[in-house]
Parts: structure tokens; sequence; C-alpha cells
């Protein structure tokens, strides 16, 4: 995973080739030494593509779930902290949300908008919080009648403080867990939208546009596929795995052994 | 293992299976070896399978407008007239016809003992209902417009339509192609407005082509039944079924497994996937050129694109071997003006653009953009030549002919910025509303060479298709004149004049007229490759006995 | 506890229709009409402005968009959906009719098997932890979740289509279907539902097996469970009945909320094997901006979603009371 943003960072100066410059005396070139992962339709180096895509990738990853957690923790700590009315007209806004079609917004912002990635990360990020928010929601409900939140009341501490300091990092685990594993799904959502069209604006790479050009070329140019499949792959297994490492070292209710405990409250 | 090992193995596995899994190898392609070696009788018979790439929408094409249901709809249709292997007009329901030197009256002598797919004869009452449901403005179709100029339409006797049109109109002919309907069903419909809604558009359409209708699922399939009635004759294969398969990879391996016997195929598929020997055994490739061309689109309002030598700059800088060796791996033809190579419309004799970067560095700095700015972009009084270039999402080819621009034109030091966007907001935000600088298009060119409304200037507004906004009295002139005459000579000299001047102009960059990639099953017999393609002969396809793949039904 | 859902109830109809115009207005904030995209292919020289304003006048579309939503929705209240703006012109709930079948029994299929495989798998994963069964099978449903959909569906093709000639490549049918028996149709269809749903299965396991894990895991690190131990039950008895049973209550949650999305399809799934579905129904009303129809599937589908999240949180405080009793202080 480390090994990946390093190489997406670095991107611009390790990569050989023009990822952007057709050149259509090699197009559809097995990997050679030359082109390691071959070119593509337009000719284009591969590898190059692969490392510039691993930015946009990457970064969409980041991004929009970023966004989409920040709404989601807001809105979630603000409905299962003082529930009632403000809880009800949270959840309510979550049925919107689920109902709401996103692809008319993306297709609204993309035609008036500039599309840029930046565009897309945001329309992403808000329209993907829902999940965040019924969990955070659901552990501030339970934590909420906590005895170090009745005390933290009871003296009068005011609520933004009582969430910031005292609920919220004991809520996270589930977000963090929520997060590693919204960051692959953010990346599978931008290679969906590049199978509809509506992904990064062409000659910019990105892993799911990659593979989309390359789902008319699978039988004689298998690396299209193979290669940013292989790097979703390890992306998602990587996200995955770090983000169920984090809640079992966390959560103590997992603990497996008994000398490991991490404190929780302050 | 660790889980990382196992997985990149797993890839490896999966990418070495996928690599080994070659053309080559398929086992399932029909080999037929004997088939070159059977006699070629014609025999009744077989059922035909054809990929069709989207869902039709409806069964009376007059108030469509998808290439799907005009496919399927040409079948079951017939028109007054039709199309010879050579693209010229020939009589399908008409026999015969004959048009006034003045090009006002034309009379239709209808062929006899035609009959409607459910033996209602069919007659000119038939031929006068659909003109009036064409122009009723209750009818949602969108070509009226030929019908206009017309000003009336009067069955002589059950065999003889009079046409007389308020002045000569060049495209009176090929509109007689529209497809017939029947007045005995569809009256009542087209009466209360209600055309779409008829159960016809849904099921049982009744025509006098070829092929009877079957069964429409839809998203699914079409099935045709061969008309044991049709005026020429009844048709060989027996029975076709249209598969809605929207992705051309699936398409090409349903022929591959001999699930379809007939497709288009795409460029990569045709140049470099379907070369082995046991495919071509199996199929027969016919490959034509097809009736679109593609271009660049320039506003003419913007300045910087009204100049002529700007236009004619871009045009030495684009290299159209090199769009079509790369889009296309070849297949296409490079388009020098509107009209297709090998039409009777077409001059040969225009101005021509080679790729030459000099040429255009040097047709650019004469108007006025000399100098670079830190970039490397030419700058003329501070602006630097940046525009965005817009291509259809739906257009894969249009945007890789847009990505090949962009990198020509950075050479010469132009900064193109791509746009993909969805049709229907690029239509209707950006085209209608004239807000674009550059844009990638295609233009189908109908068989009569007359584009007035494309090109006259009076057809600028929102709605009408001059987009570019393009403006020139003699093309103007030459257009009204080309339009009034029924002469094939003389508009033969007017449209060679406009398409020097078009050439000389460049309003848009005429970049390349592609190939259809159709193939078929080598067991299908009597198809003649023509300029027009290959599906005008149809009814005279056959597959000889021994070869019958699908003898139920 | 029924005075919530009562209430839930009540607000559900209003909710309803405060959706449904949020909706209505996001949709026709995407740029283009209908109308537009029926003069003709892109290619056309064909244009009819009369024929647009015919169309516009037709749907209405020439109204403010507060007068198009109120006769969509008094329509609506007669249960009556309209009709498609696309040229075959034919009732929204008949078109949708036409596709939903297919799309609710793949997706049925598709949940049916994984659930089925699913618990199982979490179960044991959870059992044993860190064992090579658990690294197998979380690679396994990884594999799984980030391979594309197409790729798989192209690579299966090739292999069982094409190759092997074992089954069917692509749509429900084959060509000839009419003229087979009454057994071999019924086979027929089978052998083409086998490639579809095992590429929607491949990639769907990966979240229901996880969630299973990860309840199960917490589930046996109760104290209840390690009195059963202590009691000297066995083993099985342990997992399969007390740990099993309380690991399955927020599954039973989980399939309540995935009950909306089983009439949507997969758009790729759907076009890569030509299967008539919901997915490609409503892709293509998005880009033919055909309005009845995109609202007739958000109504049906926002019905249900608000279904499904009562069903879900009713039984969610159900399982875990110390929510059930925090809900209600939190009405104080």
């Amino acid at each position: 995973m480390i090994c990946l943003a390093t190489l997406a960072i670095l991107a611009p100066w390790i990569a050989p080739w023009d990822p952007n410059r057709p050149d259509i005396k090699k197009i559809l070139d097995q990997p050679s030494k030359a082109h390691p992962l071959g070119t593509d339709q337009l000719g284009r180096d591969v590898l190059s593509r692969m490392l510039y895509g691993a930015r946009v990738s990457l970064a969409v990853g980041f991004v929009s779930v970023g966004i989409a957690t920040l709404i989601g923790i807001a809105l979630g700590a603000a409905a299962g902290y003082h529930g009632g009315t403000i809880d009800a007209l949270v959840m309510r806004l979550v049925d919107l949300m689920l109902v709401f079609p996103r692809f008319f917004l993306l297709l609204a912002v993309l035609a008036f908008l500039r599309p840029s990635i930046w565009t897309i990360m945001v329309v992403i990020g808000l329209t993907g919080w829902m999940s965040v928010a019924r969990l955070v929601r659901a552990e501030f409900l339970t934590l909420r009648e906590r005895e170090f939140v009745l005390w933290s009341q009871s003296i009068g501490a005011s609520a933004f403080r009582i969430i910031w300091r005292h609920i919220l990092p004991n809520a996270m685990a589930p977000v963090l867990v929520a997060m590693t594993l919204g960051i692959p799904a953010a990346i599978l959502t931008e290679s969906g939208l590049s199978f509809l069209g509506l992904g990064v604006q062409p000659p910019r790479a990105s892993w799911g546009n990659i593979l989309n050009e390359g789902k008319d070329a699978i039988e004689i140019g298998w690396w299209l596929s193979a290669y940013p499949g292989v790097a979703i792959l390890v992306t998602v297994l990587s996200y995955n795995l770090l983000g169920e490492g984090i809640r079992d070292a966390l959560d103590p209710r997992l603990r497996q052994s008994v000398g490991r405990i991490v404190s929780r409250s302050r | 293992m660790s889980p990382r090992a196992a997985v990149r193995l797993l890839g490896l596995l999966l990418a070495l299976a996928v690599a080994g899994c070659g053309g080559e190898a398929d086992s399932s392609v029909d080999t037929g070896a004997t088939q070159t070696h059977v006699a070629a009788r014609p025999a009744y018979g077989d059922t035909y399978i054809e990929a069709l790439r989207g869902n039709i929408s409806g069964l009376i094409p007059n108030v469509l407008s998808d290439g799907p249901s005009f496919e399927v709809g040409s079948m079951i249709y017939s028109g007054l007239v039709g199309y010879d292997k050579d693209s010229n007009l020939k009589g399908e329901l008409a026999e015969s016809w004959e048009a006034s030197r003045d090009c006002l009256d034309f009379t239709f002598k209808l062929r006899r003992n035609v009959k409607w797919h459910d033996g209602h004869p069919f007659t000119a009452a038939d031929v006068v209902f659909t003109y009036e449901t064409m122009v009723n403005p209750k009818t949602p179709t969108a070509y009226a417009g030929d019908f206009k100029p017309v000003e009336s339409v009067v069955a002589v006797d059950p065999y003889t339509v009079h046409v007389r049109y308020k002045h000569p109109h060049g495209r009176a002919l090929q509109s007689w192609s529209i497809w017939m309907l029947p007045k005995h069903l569809l009256e009542p419909y087209v009466l209360e407005g209600k055309l779409r809604e008829a159960p016809q558009n849904r099921a049982n359409p009744v025509g006098t082509g070829m092929y009877r209708f079957s069964e429409w699922r839809t998203g699914e399939r079409v099935v045709l039944t061969a008309n044991p009635d049709y005026f020429e004759g009844r048709p060989y294969i027996s029975r076709v079924v249209y598969r809605i398969i929207p992705s051309s990879a699936t398409t090409f391996l349903e022929l591959k497994a001999g699930g379809v016997d007939g497709a288009r195929l795409t460029a990569l598929q045709f140049k470099r996937q379907t070369e082995y020997p046991a495919f071509r055994k199996a199929y027969t490739k016919y490959p034509y050129a097809a009736n679109i061309y593609v271009y660049l689109g320039l506003n003419l309002k913007d300045p910087r694109f009204a100049d002529r030598r700007v236009r004619q700059a871009f045009a030495h800088a684009i290299n159209k071997r090199e769009i079509i060796e790369g889009v296309r791996l070849g297949l296409a033809r490079e388009a020098t003006g509107p009209y297709k190579p090998g039409t009777w419309p077409y001059n040969p004799n225009v101005r021509t653009y080679p790729h030459d970067t000099e040429k255009a560095r040097e047709l650019l700095a004469a108007a006025g953009w000399k100098e670079k700015n830190a970039d490397g972009i030419l700058v003329r009084n501070g602006q630097p030549l940046k525009f965005d270039l817009l291509t259809s999402q739906g257009s894969d080819e249009g945007r890789k002919v847009a990505e090949i621009i962009q990198a020509s034109f950075k050479d010469l030091g132009v900064q193109v910025e791509i746009r993909v966007i969805e049709w229907a907001a690029l239509l209707k935000e950006y085209i209608k509303k004239r807000n674009f600088e550059a844009i990638m298009l295609a233009w189908g060119v109908t068989p009569d060479p007359d584009q007035y409304d494309i090109w006259h200037s009076s057809k600028t507004s929102p709605d009408e298709l001059n987009r570019i906004g393009y403006a020139n009295p003699e093309v103007d002139d030459l257009l009204e004149k080309g339009r009034r005459s029924c002469v094939e000579a003389e508009r033969k000299k007017h449209y060679d004049r406009l398409q020097e001047v078009l050439a000389e102009d460049q309003p848009i960059i005429f970049l390349y007229f592609r190939e259809e990639l159709p193939v078929v099953s080598s067991r299908v017999r009597g198809i003649v490759p023509a300029p027009i393609g290959i599906q005008y002969n149809f009814n005279e396809w056959f597959v000889p006995k021994p070869l019958h793949r699908y003898t139920a039904g | 506890m029924l005075g919530y859902a009562l209430r839930r109830l009540v607000l559900a109809l209003p909710l309803l229709i405060g959706i449904t115009f949020v909706s209505f207005l996001v949709i026709h904030l995407a740029p283009g009409e209908p109308t537009e995209l029926q003069g003709g292919e892109v290619t056309s020289t064909q244009s009819d402005r009369e024929l647009r304003e015919r169309l516009r006048e037709i749907y209405g579309l020439d109204k403010p968009l507060h007068v198009q939503y109120w006769s969509w929705l008094t329509r609506l209240a007669r249960l009556d959906f309209g009709r498609s703006f696309s040229p075959d012109a034919r009732p929204v709930l008949q078109k949708i009719g036409e596709r939903l079948p297919v799309t609710l029994l793949l997706n049925i299929v598709e949940l049916a098997i994984i659930v089925v495989l699913a618990i199982p798998i979490g179960v044991f994963s959870a059992t044993r932890q860190y064992s090579k069964f658990d690294k197998v099978t979380t690679v396994f449903v990884f594999v799984g979740f980030a391979t594309p959909d197409f790729w798989l569906a192209l690579m299966l093709m090739i292999l069982f289509g094409v190759q092997l000639g074992w089954l069917p490549i692509s749509q429900l049918r084959s060509p000839m279907w009419e003229y087979m028996s009454f057994w071999q149709q019924h086979w027929d269809f089978l052998t083409h539902l086998v490639l579809p749903v095992v590429v929607a299965t491949f990639g769907g396991l990966a979240g229901f097996s996880r969630y299973m894990r990860q309840s199960m895991l917490e589930v046996i690190r109760q104290d209840y469970i390690q009195s059963a131990r202590a009691k000297g039950l066995a083993e099985g008895v342990v997992i399969g009945k007390h740990a099993l049973r309380n690991a399955l209550l927020p599954i039973v949650t989980v399939l309540g909320l995935s009950l909306p999305g089983l009439i949507g399809g997969s758009v790729i799934v759907e076009s890569i094997f030509a299967i008539p579905g919901m997915g490609q129904l409503m892709v293509q009303a998005v880009f033919e901006r055909d309005y009845p129809v995109i609202m007739g599937n958000l109504v049906i589908v926002a019905a249900l979603t608000l279904v499904a999240n009562l069903i879900a949180d009713l039984t969610y405080s159900l399982i875990d009371p110390r929510i059930r009793v925090a809900a209600r202080r939190g009405r104080r």
C-alpha cells in the first residue's frame, strides 16, 4: 500500500514514456523490454499510464471517502447524541439520499461544470456518506449512556466538547473500518463511471478507464485488463486488511490475548 | 504463502490463462471444410441470426429515429422507390415513374398484385394515406420535412399516383423511399394523432416488405419470417432472428461460438482478431464504405476560427492518415468533402491538405499567431491559442480522434482540452446554444446530394443544422440551384463547384468516411458486395440445402 | 415501540412525496430534454422543430416544473404511472413489468446463493480466526470483490462458451427456443442463468461473508459463550446453537436493507450478458431523459427503501436493547 502510494507520487519522475501521447505505430503491443506492461489502443505506454493512473485512482479513493466520512461523522454524531427530532430529521435525510439519483447529479455536474477529478470526487463523496452516518449514530446511541458521558454532562461540559473529546474517539473504530472499506469502493465506483463514459476526462488515465478501454480488446490486449485489475485488487485487499486489522486492534471485545490493553477512556 | 504473494500469483495465473486464450484455439467455430465445395443451388429454408447492437424502439419506423428500428423496419416495409447496389434509385412498390421537365410533377405507376402481410391489396390509396400521415401535424415524425414542398398527392386510379410539388425539390424522388403504411389498419390512429400508441408499433406490424413480423421480445430479440407473397419473389431464408446484444465484445464471442450468423465487427476485431484460418473459413468479411463521415467542427462565430487561414492551418496540422491508422486501423477513407468517394456527386478535384506542420505554422503566423508563451503555446495579443474540444460520451471513436488531434496540435503550439459530455447534455447545452469552440461530430450522407440544411446561411437558428454558423453567399446560391433542379448532369455541376468552395473554405475539417465491417457466415450465399452494402438484396440470400443449420421452423 | 412504528408509517407518505419532489427537481437539473433526442440520430441531417414542439406539448414539458410534478403526482395517486417518453410511448408500468421479473429472479437467486455460502464461510473464518482457511477465504472473497464484473464475465464466456462450449454465452434463451420441448426449454433457461449468477455472486460474496465473520467474532467473545463452554457443552452446540443465533440477527437486518436493491439491476452485467433487465432500462431512460420511467422506478425504490429502513430500524433496536432504551430516552 505504501509502495503504491510512493509510486503514485513519484510517477512524473519515473514514468518512462509520456502517458498521453498516442503513437499509432505501436497499437496494442505486447509487453516487452521497452514497454514492460504493453501499449494501449492508441499506442501509449501502459506502465506510464498506470503510474499516473495510480495518482488519480488513489486520490479519488482518499478524497471522496474523506468527504463522505466527514459528512457522515457530523450528521451521525448529531443524530446519535441529540436524538429526538434531530435524529429523525437526519435519518430521513439518509432515506432521501439512499434513493437519490446520484447518476443525475453526476450528469448535471459534469455537463455544467468543467469536469475534473475534483468534481467527481466531490459527487461521490456527497452521495456516499450514509453508511458512515448510520454507524456513527449507532455508536453514539450506545456510548451516550455510558458513565463518562453522564459525568461530563453533569459537570456542565458543552455538547460539542463531549462529542469531540469523549465519545468520538471511542466511536472511531467502526468509522475507520468503514473508511478503509470505502476507499476501494470509491475506486470501483470511479471505474464503473468510466464504463459509462463519465469518469476522468481523456486523455487522463485512471485505472478505471484503462480497464474500460481495455474491455474491447480483451483477447488480444489482455494486459490492459490484467494490470489495472491486479492493481485494484491489491489496493482493495490491502485497505480491507488494514481496516480489519485496525478494528481487531482497537476493539477490546475482540482481544485474543489478554495482555494487550489499549486505554480507551481518558 | 502470504496473502499478498497469493494475490500476485493469482493475478499472474489469470493473466496467463487469458493470454493462452488467443483466438486460434477456438474449437467451436464451424470450420465447414466442405463449405466451399458445395454447389450453390438456391434452396429455401434455414434461419439467419443477426446481432443487433441496440433495442428497437418500435415497429413503425416512420415515427422512430434510431438505426436498429430502421434496419428491422426496412425488412418489414417497402417504399415506392429504393436503391440498387450502386445507390441509384430503382422502383420498389412503384414499377416505374415519370417526372415532368420542370420537376414539378411525378407520376408513379404502382405494381399490381402486391399484398399487405394480412392479405389486403396494396393500392394508391395507401400511398396517399402515407403522405397524409407524414404531413399531419399530429404525427410525431422527424421526416416530414421532405414532404412540405408537396402540393398534392392524388390517386388517379388504384395503381397510379400523381404527386405535384410547389417548387422543384431535389430530394423529391428520394423522399418516396419512405415506408408505406397500411391505410386500412392505421387510419384511425393517425387521425387521432396516436400513431405511436397503435398496437402495430408494438406487435404485428403490417407492411409489404420481404419479411413478416413474428415476434418482438423487448431488449431480447425480434423474429421475422419470410413473406411468401413478396413482390420480388419469396425470400430463400425462411426466418430471420435479430438478437439484441449491446456489447461488441459479447457479439464477437457469440460469433465465434456460432451463436450468431452475422454481425458488424469493430475495427480491432476485424483487423487483429479474425485473421486466423478457422474464422476465415467459417465467416466471410464484406467491408464497404459507410455513408458517415467524421469531422472536426469549429464555431465560426469565434473570431479566432472565423479566419480561414486558421482553419486551413488546422487542416494541415492534422494527420488524417495517422487518425485513420490509429482509430480505424486503416479501415476508413479520407474525406475531402461532404460526399462519399464513388458516388455520383463526388468531386475528386478539390484542394487537399496533406499533413504539413510547417505549412500550418506559416498559416497561423499569417493569421497573427506568431509568438509563443512560456508554455510553448502560440499567442496573439496576449491571448493563448487554446480551446475546448467537445466530444460525445457515447463515442469511443470520437474520443480517440480527439486525443490524436490534441497531440498533433500540441506540437504546433495549440492547446486543446478534451471534454467528454453525455449526448443529451451536449446537444441541449452546447450544440443547440452554439456554446462550443470545437466539437467532434459526424454527418450521415444521404444518397441525394442536397445538403441545404447543413450549409445554408439561413439554417443557423438553434434548432437547425448549420451548427457552425457558416455563411458563404456562393455556397448558398449553389445549394439553392442544386435543389431546384432534377436533372442529374445539371446538379452535378453545382455540387462539384460546392465541393471546391468547401474545400477551400474548410468550414469544418473533413476527416474520414469510416468503413462498415459486417461479416456473414460462409454458408450463406447470394451476397453481392456493393458500394451500398450487402443487405440490399437480402431476399436473394440463401443457404444451400446440405448446409442448413437450423432445420426446425 | 408500536408508537414509534406507527409514527414512522404516518410520516412515510409525506416523506415519500418530499423525496420524489426533490428527486424530480434534480432529475430535471440535468440538461437535455427527451424531445431533443427524438429528432434523429446524431448523424442525421433531418431535424424537425415542429416535431419537437409537438412532443413538448404532448409531454407537458412546456409547463413549469411544479405544475409538471403536480400532474405526475395526481396521476400517481390513481396508480397511473403515465406513458414513457420514448418513441414507443408505452405505459411505464408495462415497461417496468417486462423487465422486473428477470432482474428479480437474478437478484434473488444471487442473494440466496450468497447467503448460503457466506454464512458458513463467515462462521468458519471466525471460529478459526487467522488460520489458513481464514486467510485463503479472505483473499478469495476480496478477489471476487475487486474483479471487474465485465472482465470476469468475458473470461467465463470465453472459457465456457467459446472454448469448451458447455454454456451459452448471452441472453436468456437460445434462438431456437420455441422449437424446443418443454423440458429442453427449461433446461435451456437454466443454463443461460449460470454465468450471470456466477459473476454476480462472486462479486457480492465479500460483503456478506465479512459481515458474518465480524458478527460471529463479536458474539464468540461474549461472556455467555464462555459460560456455555464452562458448563461443559460441546463446542458444536455452543457455536451452532448459541453463537450462531445471535450472530445471525444483524445479518437479518442487512438482508432487510438490501430489499430495495433487489429491483435494481447491474447495467454492466446486463449489457455484457445482453439480458434485458432493470439496469439497462434505467440507464437508457436516463440518457433519453425518459422522465416518467425514471420517476416510476424512483417511486417504487423510494417506497421500498422507506419500508426496509423502518423494518431494519425496528429489528435493530429489538436486537440491541441499549438502543431501544436510548432512543426512548432521547425523546424526552
